[in-house]
């Protein structure tokens, strides 16, 4: 309960102070991992869209693996962009491991399906909705997606909410491809790995505050922006 | 806007879902303009009739025959649902949505949206979300923004069911108006009275299949076969 208390402390006086160390691992956890859900969105939010509109013959067989791939282990997905990116592997090339590029890569990968098919949940309600009025005004596919995105924008930043969440929290692949260099790739996450390996619980509970205080920072922020919850508003 | 009567022709329509006939089969004709009723009970295929003519709904065999090609026939028609399907937006985007999927020029879809809020009294609701109007509000709703298109053809589904006198009235105006100016309207209904007042032909369907077509008129005063005067009767038939 104690080192608690101190962890508390320490993240309090880490934010009061302006400790220059945390924040430049914040700020490049919100980089990576704010990067990382743009990109994952991008991909996500149409084809989740996509696929509750489109029937196809392996239609279900691709829900179901998008569902499967939501489960991915990250430490698995780190050791295959690693050996993706690494020196011999086909991208080695680009130079990108122990990046934080490298870390946005695992990243979206880990999230892209978990967006996806939050996104395709909600989207298949929302055409169950609107399907007769869209069919009878004749829309094109483009059009389809493009008002079911709007209209279900709400749902759609709960989607993408979940995805930062995941992107923010997550530790093994980051770890595995970024390498946790100190001024170069040390995130949030794995510099409380780091100074829970050195024994130093009170800076990492102090980091894992300050991990929790981001997180909802954003959350909040985030519906700010969009005026979700505010009455009335469209 | 001038109209050109667009005509339309069912032959041998016929849909077949999971082995079981649901509509058909049917030969019918439509002529490009006036105010058509059909009339039948539950379960006759109105709205299967409705959605074959408007290209929603496929037939299993037959064809469906317009006076023009069919991409300019289906852009030239409107559906309105027995429930209004409204989008989650404001009243103004409501109605603005189809004029924008033709990309018509901002100013323009701004004068016909205030144009068609006020002739449904909706002026002051515009920033409104259009799900929290009641359900009179979002039938007139569903209905103007079918008709700010413009369009030729107009179908719709048993518009007044479940709306109270008040709001059926000023349905009705609307689709009088719109009739008036040349839209030609093809409609379900339940309500009797309003075959009566709306009408100007009534094509009377039982088991998928077309009992009698006449003018509102003829099909009114004299009916050619015993299900059609036992349903003006408001007895039960199969």
């Amino acid at each position: 309960m104690n080192e608690i208390w101190a962890g508390i402390q320490a993240a309090f006086r880490l934010i009061v102070t302006l400790d220059p160390d945390l924040v430049q691992i914040t700020l490049r956890s919100l980089q990576v991992s704010l990067s990382a859900l743009v990109i994952a969105s991008a991909i996500a939010l149409p084809l989740g869209t996509w696929l509750a509109i489109r029937r196809f013959r392996f239609r279900r067989l691709t829900i179901a693996t998008l569902n499967a791939l939501m489960g991915l282990p990250p430490v698995v997905v780190g050791l295959i962009v690693y050996l993706l990116l690494s020196r011999s592997g086909p991208f080695g090339v680009l130079g990108l491991l122990f990046t934080p590029t490298a870390m946005i890569i695992a990243q979206v990968i880990i999230i892209t399906p978990l967006i996806a098919s939050i996104t395709h949940q909600a989207m298949r309600e929302l055409w169950a909705e609107y399907h007769d009025l869209l069919i009878s005004l004749n829309t094109t596919k483009r059009q389809r997606i493009w008002t079911l995105i709007r209209d279900g924008r709400r749902t759609l930043l709960t989607a993408a909410l979940a995805g930062f969440g995941r992107a923010i929290g997550e530790v093994g692949a980051i770890m595995i491809v970024g390498g946790n260099i100190d001024n170069a790739t040390r995130v949030l996450t794995t510099a409380i790995a780091l100074e829970t390996g050195k024994g130093d619980f009170t800076l990492a509970l102090g980091l894992g505050f300050v991990l929790i205080a981001l997180a909802l920072l954003v959350n909040f922020a985030i519906h700010a922006l969009s005026r979700t919850e505010r009455e009335g508003r469209w | 806007m001038v109209k050109h009567p667009m005509s339309v022709e069912l032959e041998q329509a016929i849909i077949t879902r999971r082995g079981t006939q649901l509509l058909g089969p049917i030969d019918l004709s439509l002529s490009g303009t006036g105010f058509t009723i059909v009339l039948g009970p539950n379960g006759a295929g109105k709205t299967s009739l409705l959605k074959v003519l408007h290209g929603v709904t496929r037939l299993s065999s037959g064809r469906v025959r317009w006076s023009v090609p069919d991409k300019e026939a289906r852009e030239a028609q409107a559906y309105v649902f027995q429930k209004p399907i409204m989008l989650r937006r404001s009243v103004r985007q409501n109605l603005a949505f189809p004029l924008q999927l033709l990309n018509f020029p901002k100013a323009e879809i701004a004068e016909r949206v205030t144009h068609w809020s006020g002739r449904i009294g909706l002026e002051d609701a515009l920033n409104r979300p259009a799900t929290r109007l009641s359900g009179g509000e979002q039938q007139k709703l569903a209905l103007a923004r079918a008709l700010i298109r413009e369009p030729q053809v107009l179908f719709l589904d048993e518009p007044c069911a479940n709306l109270d006198g008040r709001s059926t009235l000023e349905i009705e105006k609307l689709l009088l108006a719109a009739s008036t100016a040349g839209t030609r309207i093809i409609m379900t209904t339940h309500d009797l009275g309003q075959a009566r007042r709306l009408a100007s032909d009534v094509v009377f369907l039982l088991n998928g299949k077309v009992r009698e077509q006449a003018t509102a008129q003829d099909f009114f005063s004299a009916q050619q076969t015993e299900e059609a005067q036992a349903f003006l009767n408001g007895d039960i038939i199969e």
